[in-house]
């Protein structure tokens, strides 16, 4: 039987207050067409699920959300060990 | 001219980019695969091809910029060679830290494909110096993802030095300050939305793109 991984972890990436979000925009401009009122802002991000080896370090998810998975030019990231 | 074009998984542009760079040097460049770890020994540019590298998976020019061959490239870079990015070639440079800033979504969310007028700001570089300083000239764009960004003060300093090379002469995709290409601190290293290898001969409509190989040429030998 094949080890599953003992650990997941979730990296969510939005991006930074102040970038302009044409896709959130254009979400945005959407939702009021199909009718919903009230929406007066939409951000468009990424969420990454990791199957990790069991004992991954956050510091190492980390390193791998500077390193690829955001532009810290223009994203934060968020991490949660699941 | 010793140079090479660098060929990710997705480039498209990597043969028109050879074409123009041994039509106008007289030297055919090296075509060097993403997954080699060296670059051919002495050369004076390398050159990184439009394209959607890896499918613009994660984030244009994210994952190519990651590649073995960057390493190279990087290390050539900080040794003073000329490297030049176009389009998915500048995404992969700004995602590599050759350059700073990113390459975002097109503010207007449309592929924009069409020729640009440009204003050349800073001819006084070796990419530019067949140019004149403030002159305008006309060279194709194809992208998604060409609105520049960075922080004020990044902006602030690329054009207190200079470094805002070309700039769009009318609004194209919501570039920050209407940049369309940017030079590295040490002059060696552009990246540029445009495509001037696109423009080489009258039968494509222009000769524009021409004089940014011919100046390579005449600085690189």
């Amino acid at each position: 039987m094949p080890e599953s991984s003992a650990m997941k972890a979730r990296v969510t990436i939005t991006l930074k207050p102040g970038v302009l979000d044409p896709q959130g925009r254009a979400i945005q401009n959407a939702l009021g067409g199909l009718g919903f009122a009230g929406v007066d802002g939409v951000r468009q991000g990424k969420v990454i699920e990791l199957d990790l080896a069991d004992g991954t370090s956050e510091a190492t998810i980390a390193e791998m959300a500077t390193k690829l998975l955001a532009n810290t030019v223009i994203e934060n990231y968020r991490i949660e060990v699941l | 001219m010793k140079s090479a074009v660098v060929v990710f998984p997705g480039s498209n542009c990597d043969r028109d980019l050879a074409v123009a760079i041994e039509q106008i040097t007289g030297t055919a460049p090296v075509m060097v695969w993403h997954r080699d770890t060296e670059l051919p020994d002495g050369l004076d540019l390398i050159a990184l091809p439009g394209g959607f590298s890896y499918g613009d998976y994660l984030r244009s020019g994210a994952m190519s910029a990651r590649s073995p061959v960057m390493q190279a490239v990087i290390a050539a870079a900080n040794e003073g060679r000329a490297v030049l990015g176009v389009c998915n070639g500048f995404q992969v440079l700004t995602e590599a830290g050759l350059l700073p800033g990113a390459l975002m979504r097109n503010a207007g969310l449309d592929f924009v494909c069409r020729d640009v007028a440009l204003v050349v700001d800073n001819s006084q570089t070796i990419f530019t110096g067949r140019y004149d300083a403030g002159e305008t000239i006309r060279i194709p764009v194809a992208h998604h993802d060409g609105n520049y960004v960075a922080d004020a003060e990044t902006l602030d300093r690329l054009e207190g030095e200079g470094r805002v090379v070309l700039r769009y002469a009318e609004p194209v995709n919501g570039s920050a300050r209407d940049i369309a290409g940017i030079i590295n601190t040490a002059g060696n290293v552009l990246g540029l939305m445009p495509h001037p290898e696109r423009l080489i001969e009258p039968e494509q409509g222009g000769t524009d793109g021409r004089r940014m190989f011919a100046a390579l040429h005449a600085a690189l030998g």
